[in-house]
């Protein structure tokens, strides 16, 4: 599963990023790594771009990025 | 002996200002509270420049402490040092002091954000590396603690190798005063230890400096390993040939890009860090959280865009109201003091017609100007720029641009020129020069004046629905000059600045509300430059357009109205001979200005715009309106009030009389249209093509822009016109 399949309030990990695809470095910069935890906020009209957060930071990101990252999800706690 | 008694008084109270004796600067993200701890820190001691050679504007500002004083340096507010951005690279030349008229910092002050720790940390991993001190403030900890953040300091300094760490509340100023006692020794203390996240990259580049002939600084060589094929890299290269650097890399890097490859052992160590530091408590999620969250669901969201858009224009037309109409009044009191206290000739005629009537006519725009920054102020601050940016993005895709691009897009709703600058933040070279060209189309507070004097003067005000009329006429400029930008990026995105759609990568921050003392102090900054050119080129240009339509004096013209008044007086009496005694009075002051030199100039050119229905006074104030498009309001003031002695009625009422010879009125609705039109998208500012001309490092694109807007104005009025004439 990518990060583009994710539903609204779903938690999951990152496990890979392909990190050769255009745009994907800055989104790295910016703390979308493996091992991070992320959760799916919100979207735009349309569903793109996504609003995602990770350690209570929200990050912009177009849906062609999300599908570069491979995500396994967590067991939400409520 | 007589007795002397000593009355200490504290420093601050007698403002004893100290000589600064070291420069620091101020470095964290975007939205981290920096600018709000500077200003708490420097107060109104503070100077806004530009550095050298760059667009980035300087802030720096003197802290008085106890026994000495500080230059406080505020960097731009970035995520990393990459070196893509001129953000970036600014930040890395100042601190290493290779910026020229900027003191070489002796240390840093670094702001981390409490609920951004993550991010935050990492920019500090990369500090730590430029062997400089560094003392870090712990911003917005009350916000943290709202949302039951706990984070223990002490182990958070343990792990940064002792740095040390001080809690503040900008807002309040909650630990601000421990912060400024260590402010004092921050540059005698010892620089960081290399992070332990990653020291294989500090080794690396100091095993790299063994070996170079002139010594460089660690961040340099990082950087130029971090960044193959970008001019950080080239002097690494030429020094210790390309084979050994390319070598070095891929024992760092492997096959990935380097700085994926940073990002992943930095957050890796964040992470970690972050788990012995930094507790979660289970929280319910408050009233105001929750709104927020609905309010950025797709739909709310965008709704509430269009809904904020539209209180700013309607808060730009009514609320300025009140305001204008004292500073109308106050002009028309003091040109009437003026009129009665000297006598009638050139200098009452320059003081009333050139000064007064010149500036005041830019300066009651000073309200709307006034309001419309406010607007955009608060809008940055609280962070809402950004998610306007997020929710603008797919539109922005369509032109070929990124959501990047709106940032720049709503600043030019006040002026282009920060806009054109704000583009910096644009990684993307062709969107940046797109985005840069398609700014100065959007209605800049420059542009209101004209548009409120037309639209006021010849619009009805008459409703249609719940909606004002004249308030459509100006929504539908906006949207003309929002479309016609947008139609100028897609058509540069698709020809000459061809290439791939830019990425979109940003960090949305969270709604706060915006910081009294930033907002008040930018507004400031905003007014001060507004008002200086008011005082300064419209001023000049006012006076020079005022001896223009006031030379030559042409004496058969003044002798011939003599002769008329004499006859006139012993023909008539009372009322009929005021009433005729008017008339002449007019009719030789329009003779006056029609030989004038602008009078000739404007009749020299008419026939160019004759096809869009403007007579030559129209025509002579868009000509001098070309330096700066708000003197053209000053110039129709002064070429009325000139030519038209009647009582003291305002511009309007004059604009609304002005006729051909044959007695047709000038100003008919589809001339004024095209008028409106043409000024919506000429470009009409030698500051906007100066900073285009900076910003693009070339002539070519300014010359491009003013030729294309102003074609493109033309053709637009010629077309209204010629069209709305017929129907």
């Amino acid at each position: 599963m990518t990060l583009r399949e994710m539903q609204p309030g779903q938690k999951v990990r990152i496990e890979k990023v392909d990190a050769r695809q255009p745009g994907v470095v800055r989104l790295m910069v910016l703390g979308l790594v493996e091992g991070a935890e992320i959760q799916f906020e919100n979207a735009a009209i349309g569903g793109d771009p996504m609003e995602v957060s990770v350690f209570g930071t929200a990050i912009s990101i177009r849906k062609q990025q999300a599908g570069y990252f491979s995500v396994s999800p967590l067991v939400s706690n409520g | 002996m007589a007795e002397t008694s000593a009355i200490y008084v504290p420093v601050e109270k007698i403002g004893i200002r100290r000589r600064v004796s070291t420069t620091l600067a101020i470095i964290g993200n975007p939205n981290s509270g920096k600018s709000t701890l500077f200003n708490r820190l420097t107060g109104l001691r503070q100077t806004t420049a530009n550095y050298p050679g760059v667009t980035v504007e300087k802030h720096s500002g003197t802290v008085q402490l106890e026994s000495s004083a500080i230059e406080l340096i505020d960097l731009p507010g970035i995520y990393c040092l990459g070196g893509h951005s001129a953000d970036e690279r600014i930040a890395v030349d100042v601190i290493l002091g290779r910026m020229a008229d900027t003191h070489a910092p002796s240390g840093l002050l670094m702001i981390l954000d409490a609920t951004q720790l993550y991010q935050g940390l990492y920019l500090l991993q990369q500090l730590m590396e430029m062997q400089v001190p560094i003392i870090v403030a712990l911003t917005m900890t009350d916000v943290a603690t709202a949302k039951g953040i706990d984070i223990s300091i002490e182990v958070l300094q343990r792990q940064l190798g002792g740095i040390q760490i001080f809690p503040v509340v900008a807002t309040t100023g909650r630990g601000l005063e421990a912060l400024k006692t260590a402010l004092e020794s921050v540059a005698e203390s010892a620089p960081p230890q290399v992070p332990e996240s990653w020291p294989e990259l500090s080794r690396t580049a100091d095993r790299l400096i063994q070996q170079t002939i002139t010594p460089m600084q660690r961040i340099d060589v990082i950087q130029a390993l971090l960044h193959p094929d970008s001019f950080h890299s080239k002097p690494l290269e030429r020094q210790l040939g390309s084979q050994l650097v390319t070598d070095s890399r891929n024992a760092l890097f492997g096959v990935e890009p380097p700085q994926a490859v940073e990002a992943r052992h930095r957050y890796q160590w964040v992470r970690t860090v972050l788990g012995e530091v930094q507790r979660q408590a289970p929280m319910l999620e408050r009233f105001e959280a929750k709104t927020l969250r609905w309010l950025n669901r797709p739909w709310p969201a965008t709704v509430l865009f269009f809904a904020v858009m539209a209180l700013i224009f309607q808060a730009v037309f009514s609320w300025a109201t009140p305001m204008m109409n004292g500073i109308d009044a106050a002009a028309a009191t003091m040109s009437a003091w003026v009129a009665a206290h000297l006598p009638a000739g050139a200098i009452s005629s320059f003081i009333t017609d050139g000064v007064i009537a010149g500036v005041g006519s830019v300066v009651i725009f000073l309200p709307q100007i006034l309001i419309l920054f406010l607007f955009i102020i608060v809008l940055e601050d609280s962070g809402y720029l950004a998610r306007a940016a997020f929710l603008m993005d797919r539109v922005m895709r369509s032109v070929g641009l990124s959501g990047q691009s709106v940032i720049p897009m709503l600043s030019s709703f006040a002026c282009a020129v920060p806009a054109i600058m704000a583009a910096r933040v644009i990684s993307d070279r062709r969107a940046r020069i797109a985005t840069i060209l398609a700014a100065p189309f959007m209605t800049c507070s420059a542009r209101l004046p004209i548009y409120a004097l037309l639209i006021a003067a010849f619009v009805p005000d008459e409703s249609v629905g719940w909606l004002n009329l004249q308030g459509l006429v100006l929504l539908g400029l906006y949207l003309m000059g929002i479309l016609g930008g947008l139609a100028t990026a897609w058509l540069l995105k698709r020809t000459a600045l061809r290439g791939p759609k830019p990425d979109f990568a940003m960090a949305l921050p969270e709604f706060r509300w915006p910081n009294l003392q930033t907002v008040s102090i930018k507004l400031m900054d905003r007014v001060r430059i507004f008002l200086r050119r008011a005082g300064t080129i419209i001023f000049v240009v006012a006076i020079i357009v005022w001896a223009l339509a006031y030379f030559p004096r042409d004496g058969g013209i003044e002798t011939g109205m003599q002769n008329a008044v004499v006859q006139l007086e012993s023909t008539l009496a009372g009322e009929p001979l005021a009433e005729e005694l008017l008339r002449i009075e007019n009719e030789a002051a329009a003779a006056q200005l029609a030989q004038s030199y602008l009078g000739r100039a404007g009749k020299f050119i008419e026939p160019v715009f004759a096809p869009l229905g403007w007579d030559w006074r129209v025509s002579a104030a868009v000509i001098a309106g070309f330096p700066a498009r708000e003197v053209v309001v000053a110039v129709m003031g002064t070429i009325y009030a000139v030519g038209d002695k009647a009582e003291v009625t305002s511009l309007v009422d004059k604009l609304r009389s002005a006729t051909w010879p044959d007695g047709r009125p000038v100003f008919t609705l589809p001339m004024v249209l095209g008028l409106l039109l043409f000024y919506a998208w000429c470009l009409q500012c030698a500051a906007t093509l100066a900073v285009i001309r900076r910003e693009t490092n070339s002539w070519r694109w300014p010359i491009f822009a003013w030729t294309y807007m102003t074609v493109l104005g033309y053709t637009g009025a010629l077309l209204i016109y010629q069209i709305g004439s017929r129907l």
